[in-house]
């Protein structure tokens, strides 16, 4: 038996260890994250100061695009509100899509035309197309952050240490004109500017907004945005564990009582 | 099916039914057939693979009403399915962790028939067709990991069709490479063809393992001694004591599925396939699904591009005639005191070269100190990979070979009866 528990260990240890092979460059900081393990979720009052400093700065250059407004007020997400079941009538997700202007159209004359959001509407991207977004950056691309989280190794932790990670370059490391320098970067040269100073925004609910809070903040809003049925899952995982704990006990009983009278 | 029937049809429907379409008599004949009574844990991944073969057609088949297999939307169509289609966050992650979780069922089944000589006569067939069974699973799971067109998708297939290539044109090699990708690269062409075979693959396999069952019914199962079965006690009935035993052990494999799947899908998932696929930016390690690994290790072992290629595919090949390599008389490496050593280290260098696939060629296993330019210098993973190969070809061409008829074979019980019972024969 303890050769057959050290053989399926060894299986398991290959798995793990071929998934993890690929690990980050720099050391990132490792931060206590409220959604890491099979039980945690997301910190709702982080995730809404995260989403706006999302709205605030992340916004002007990088898109969302795979998130809708009623995303916002869903089941596990930031501005679920129980009393609105149904998040298509939550009214916080109608005041945020308005604050958003959104390309619609043709109209019955052809033309293009804005309008403010409705919450069907997913969060519109800052530049008309890749192009544009490369000529007003300096030739790098904003990236989509829908996914971003997940997109890097260890991607939460990633994000957070790339947001407190500008450095003055050290001697010797030439950067060209809108470069940055950061070492949790690959290569260390960013053509991000710092996106966060002390006070970029001003929080609603009092929290201090210092560009290590804010880093927070905006890792709890990218981090449900990249897995936004995060908790659902969660939860219906451990009703499938037990369930499947039960049915196990009970096979391995009537297992038991089938093989009762035969020596094996 | 091998004996008589076991059926006896009671009502008048089930007799009328048997005169015309004996379907009932073919499920009773397949689940009531006599079984070595002392097969242990090992024998449940054959029903375990079954159960995750129906998971991935079920997922599969919903999957594919939802997905788009256009390069200009596969990747979006993977989004909507996680985020706006109903459990489509359950049924996405399922059939990828599912697929995952078969090749981990496929590689343990496959070591238990080499192990305990499932393989040998009078069971080759039943070996060969579970060895046409996996390669049609590495190409689905390798077409399928194509489908999301993510960044390891396109790279990975970019990097795969290539190995096509590595045959001289005058071979024909650049035409089969541009018939596979429907073009001049990987491109939409490409995934459109793989989304199709992808969907026709599972089929081909579901036929296969009919016939896999079907020779399996032939000569009933192996058993931990490697031993025939002689007498009706050697036996038990298939059903209920392997029903009951294998619905047991699938239950507490779904429990170790369920594990990753609700709690860390991605553990098994490279997080470049997040990174919608670009033609234009190589990432800087393009790795395979870890169940490839090991022959991407022997792929990248040899200097030569053409020779990487057939070591890659020759050493999946050479588990084909492995019935035949095993000389030994004696199946079960139980009573094979040097075969069992040398199959252990087998396992342990099959796991060492994945750990090679999964590292870039030129990183060091450990370091012996640093050289003139202070760089450290030590044991490349390309190197270790290459004494890896080595092995792998070796334990099959030379070690079972020779050992079968060198080896002194420590004594074996008269009957699986008697393995059970102790060395007397006593009443069941």
């Amino acid at each position: 038996m303890l050769k057959r528990i050290a053989s399926f260990a060894v299986l398991a240890a290959f798995v793990a260890g071929s998934a993890i092979a690929a690990g980050p460059k720099a050391d990132l900081k490792d931060v206590d994250w409220s959604f890491e393990g099979p039980f945690g979720t997301y910190d709702k009052a982080s995730a809404q100061r995260g989403f706006q400093v999302y709205q605030e700065v992340c916004a002007a250059c990088h898109s969302l695009k795979y998130v809708a407004f009623y995303n916002l007020t869903d089941k596990g997400a930031p501005f679920y509100n129980p009393d609105f079941p149904n998040s298509n009538e939550n009214p916080v997700a109608k005041a945020i899509a308005k604050m958003f202007t959104v390309s619609d159209g043709p109209d019955e004359t052809g033309d293009m035309f804005d309008r403010p959001g409705v919450i069907s509407d997913k969060f519109p991207a800052p530049f008309a197309n890749d192009m544009a977004a490369m000529a007003s950056n300096g030739g790098a691309l904003p990236p989509d952050l829908s996914l971003m989280t997940r997109a890097r190794v260890d991607g939460s932790n990633y994000l957070y240490s790339l947001l407190v990670g500008y450095k003055d370059a050290p001697e010797g490391v030439e950067l060209s004109s809108g470069m940055s320098y950061n070492p949790m970067f690959s290569g260390s040269k960013i053509a991000m500017a710092p996106p966060l100073f002390d006070g970029s925004v001003e929080y609603s609910d009092g929290t201090k907004a210092s560009v290590d809070q804010m880093a927070k903040d905006l890792t709890q809003f990218l981090t449900w945005a990249a897995d936004p049925k995060m908790e659902q899952r969660k939860a219906t995982g451990w009703a499938v564990m037990l369930y499947l704990l039960i049915l196990a006990i009970l096979l391995y009983g009537s297992y038991r009582a089938v093989w009762r009278n035969v020596k094996h | 099916m091998s004996g008589p029937s076991r059926y006896n049809p009671s009502t008048g429907i089930e007799k009328w039914l048997d005169a015309r379409l004996p379907i009932i008599r073919l499920g009773v004949d397949t689940l009531i057939f006599p079984s070595p009574r002392n097969l242990n844990y090992w024998w449940t991944f054959g029903a375990i693979l079954a159960v995750m073969l129906v998971s991935q057609l079920i997922t599969g088949i919903i999957l594919a009403m939802h997905y788009v297999p256009h390069p200009e939307h596969a990747f979006d169509s993977i989004q909507h399915i996680n985020r706006n289609v109903n459990f489509g966050w359950l049924l996405q992650p399922m059939h990828a962790v599912g697929a995952s979780m078969m090749f981990l069922a496929v590689y343990i089944h496959m070591f238990r028939g080499i192990y305990y000589g499932s393989a040998k006569n009078p069971r080759e067939m039943i070996w060969i067709v579970g060895m046409v069974i996996y390669l049609l699973m590495m190409a689905a799971g390798f077409m399928g990991y194509v489908l999301p067109w993510g960044q390891m998708s396109i790279w990975g297939a970019i990097v795969i069709t290539n190995l096509f290539s590595a045959i001289p044109p005058e071979a024909a090699g650049t035409s089969v490479t541009q018939w596979l990708w429907g073009g001049f690269a990987v491109d939409g062409p490409t995934l459109n063809r793989f989304f199709s075979l992808h969907y026709l693959l599972p089929f081909l396999i579901v036929g296969m393992v009919i016939l896999h069952v079907w020779a399996l019914h032939i000569p009933s199962n192996n058993n931990p001694t490697g031993i025939s079965i002689k007498t009706k006690a050697d036996t038990l009935d298939f059903h209920p004591y392997y029903t009951v035993k294998d619905a047991f052990a699938i239950v507490v494999f779904l429990m170790i599925f369920s594990w990753f799947l609700f709690f860390m899908p991605d553990s098994m998932g490279h997080p470049d396939n997040y990174i919608p696929a670009n033609p234009f930016s190589t990432p800087p390690h393009i790795v395979p699904e870890w169940y490839y690994l090991p022959f991407y290790a022997i792929l990248r072992a040899v200097p030569d591009k053409l020779m990487g290629v057939i070591a890659m595919f020759g050493a999946i090949g050479v588990l084909f005639a492995l019935p035949w390599l095993d000389t030994s008389k004696v199946r079960s490496m139980r009573y094979r005191p040097l075969a069992k050593q040398f199959f252990f280290l087998f396992v342990l260098v099959c796991l060492g070269l994945g750990w090679c696939g999964a590292k870039l060629p030129s990183d060091l296993v450990f370091a012996t100190g640093v050289d003139a330019d202070g760089h450290a210098k030590g044991l490349t993973f390309v190197w270790f990979s290459r004494i890896l190969t080595v092995y792998y070809f070796a334990y099959f061409l030379v070690i079972l070979p020779i050992l079968g008829l060198v080896e002194k074979p420590k004594p074996r019980p008269a009957s699986i009866e008697a393995s059970v019972l102790g060395n007397s024969k006593g009443e069941a």
